[in-house]
């Protein structure tokens, strides 16, 4: 007989019995709904992860000192120590192929005046490509200007927390602030960043010109700086990063390999993936489970099925249906209940992930590649489960099922 | 004239093993039988006609002797070969009707063209409803088997026996569920059907309705005892006259 023909028999036959076949699918819902929706949670995760990460800037290339104790030593003449200078940057910029952007970076802590309003926020001296480089947007007002930073000007751009801590309600744009009791002109106020990955808080700063910062705030002595890079693309951060290397003990004689760390975003963003990813198959394998429980649901109704329905496969090899005709028709019916319920469980599990994404306001993501996971799993499942009992029934013995009573 | 031979068993034995015994079911029954007979296989229970009926239907095997239907030798065949036989050659006809629950009267007629490769959907149709209508059933097409009477349930059975158009039907005990005034409505189907040239094989224990065939076979212990013509058939339709209409409405 036809595979259409007898795709229509067992579609009629789980007709005939609603409540069962649905209920045999409830399992393959519940456990569909689960995985997606567990898939769903852990790649919201991740996507978290991943939006914390490209929100410190894309192909970022971080270049320290591994020089710590720079506070207690004597200043060494220029290009023999292992220090980083100011004119490291320029050189980063035009000798290493595939450079983007450079900014140095001078990191410090100070009291910040406005009126009778005082923070204690980090204060941070760039240049201009810093903005670029970490992907900074302007709220209100402007950034700073390369001349201002060529001039030293006294001006600053806030982070929305110190604006909101120093001014309360009013528009911080060309009032001035004090830090370390030394007037700066405040130019604009940046869009929220929100926090980074160790949870600190990436809008509780103050961004001035490197120079004024060097030359104002910071003693010559104990200077610390660090220079941000940007690379052209993520294929090329492995050669930058050497060829950044290989410049800087070029240009510091003496030092050697560990004097210097150049470490980029991606090595970060890798190890934060693997936990997300494995936070994602543990939640998964958990709901696999409830899937794996729904498929021996399958079996067990398909079992009781053949029993009850021994007289019926009776009736139809006495009138024509082969071996290949029951045992086809009993693998149709489970395929059809698992299908059928992945596909139902797929809606649910999707609308649940936007629920929980909505009511719990938790970063969910349903991903195509679980959809198809747990279509195929169904599928498996399907045949799986419903071969054996599908065997059975198709082994029985035809005078034996026409009598049995 | 002779009418050219529909089936054939020689040294036919079925043996039933039952723990250490073995039940010696049928003990070599040779029988001819050509196109276009009645036959009635009587006997008690226990004689080996229900056993006899099963191999004769290849429902069964033999455990020894040869089967040949329609030229064929049925015993060599394979599985799937089999199942065609009984698709294409056989209509059966049970005691207990044997209809599909939960399934229209028409989607039982249906059944057997469903597994037969041979018919197309459209025909499929057109077959089972002029199969219903030759018993009289058109207009239960869409009734459940549960929504009708057993008569009308064996008069369902017949049209599905006869769909296909088979060579034999093969009909066992299909009046024992039926009373009297039903089962010899029953039996005027059958002699209808063989009026218009099919070959019937019908077992029964009620010698009344063993009456309206043309041959009369009896078994006993598992032997042939007795093979003879019957040349003065009762009429079924006649006889259904002379019945008295116990309840009107119950075929209503």
């Amino acid at each position: 007989m036809s595979v259409p023909g007898i795709i229509r028999i067992a579609l009629k036959s789980l007709m005939r019995n609603k409540t069962r076949t649905f209920l045999t699918m409830l399992g393959i819902i519940i456990g569909v709904a689960a995985v997606i929706t567990m898939i769903a949670i852990g790649q919201g995760a991740k996507k978290v992860v991943d939006d914390q990460i490209s929100s410190m800037g894309t192909n970022v290339i971080m270049v320290m000192s591994n020089f710590t104790n720079t506070q207690n030593t004597a200043r060494q003449a220029a290009g023999t120590g292992n220090t980083l200078e100011e004119e490291d940057v320029p050189a980063i910029r035009s000798q290493v192929q595939g450079v983007l952007y450079t900014s140095p970076v001078y990191n410090t802590f100070g009291q910040l005046k406005y009126g009778s309003n005082n923070w204690r926020g980090r204060i941070m001296g760039v240049d201009v490509e810093y903005f670029l480089i970490r992907d900074m947007k302007i709220d209100s007002g402007d950034l700073f200007y390369s001349s201002e930073v060529e001039n030293g000007a006294k001006v600053c751009v806030l982070g929305k927390t110190v604006a909101d801590n120093l001014f309360g309600g009013v528009d911080p744009v060309g009032k001035i602030i004090r830090i370390r009791n030394i007037p700066f002109t405040v130019k604009g106020v940046l869009k929220s960043k929100g926090q980074n990955m160790m949870g600190s808080d990436q809008d509780d700063v103050v961004l001035a010109p490197y120079t004024t910062t060097a030359t104002r705030l910071m003693g010559h002595r104990w200077r610390f700086l660090t220079i941000m890079v940007s690379a052209e693309s993520k294929d090329r951060i492995p050669l930058v990063q050497q060829d950044i290397l290989n410049l800087l003990q070029a240009r510091h004689r003496g030092t050697t390999s560990e004097d210097f760390s150049v470490s980029s975003q991606t090595e970060v963003a890798e190890a934060a993936n693997t936990v997300s990813n494995t936070m994602t198959i543990l939640l998964a394998s958990i709901a696999g489970i409830s899937l794996l429980v729904g498929g021996i649901g399958i079996m067990n109704i398909m079992l009781v099925s053949v029993t009850e329905r021994i007289k019926e496969i009776g009736i139809r090899m006495a009138v024509g249906a082969g071996k290949r005709d029951v045992l086809l028709q009993f693998i149709i019916e489970a395929v059809t209940i698992s299908i059928l319920g992945g596909l139902i469980g797929i809606a649910l599990g999707w609308g649940a992930s936007e629920f929980l994404g909505k009511s719990m306001d938790w970063s969910v993501a349903v991903t195509p590649w679980s959809i198809f996971l747990s279509v195929g799993f169904s599928c498996a499942i399907g045949i799986f489960f419903g071969w054996y009992p599908a065997r059975k029934a198709a082994n029985l013995n035809l005078i034996d099922a026409l009598r049995y009573e | 004239m002779a009418a050219e031979n529909l089936l054939r068993t020689e040294a036919l034995t079925k043996t039933y093993a039952m723990g250490d015994i073995h039940v010696h079911a049928l003990r070599g029954i040779d029988l001819e039988i050509r196109k276009g007979e009645f036959i009635a296989i009587m006997g008690a229970s226990g004689s080996g006609k229900t056993t006899f009926m099963n191999l004769l239907g290849c429902l069964d095997k033999p455990t020894s002797g040869s089967y040949t239907l329609d030229g064929v030798d049925v015993h060599h065949m394979d599985d799937s070969a089999i199942t065609q036989v009984r698709n294409r050659k056989i209509g059966y006809v049970f005691q207990s009707f044997y209809l599909l629950p939960r399934t229209t009267a028409l989607e039982n007629v249906e059944l057997p063209l469903l597994y037969s490769q041979h018919v197309h959907a459209r025909d499929r149709h057109q077959k089972s409803l002029h199969a219903l209508e030759t018993v009289g059933l058109a207009d239960r097409a869409k009734h459940f088997p549960n929504q009708l009477s057993g008569g009308q349930q064996q008069r369902v059975a017949i049209a599905r026996a006869i769909v296909n158009d088979p060579v034999f039907l093969l009909a066992d005990e299909p009046t024992g569920n039926l009373d009297t005034r039903t089962s010899v409505e029953i039996m005027a189907f059958f002699q209808k059907l063989h009026a218009a040239g099919k070959t019937i094989i019908l077992v029964t224990h009620e010698f009344d309705i063993s009456q309206y065939a043309s041959r009369i076979i009896t078994f006993r212990d598992g032997r042939i005892i007795s093979d003879v013509p019957n040349p003065t058939p009762h009429n079924a339709e006649q006889d259904l006259q002379k019945l008295p209409r116990l309840d009107p409405e119950e075929e209503e």
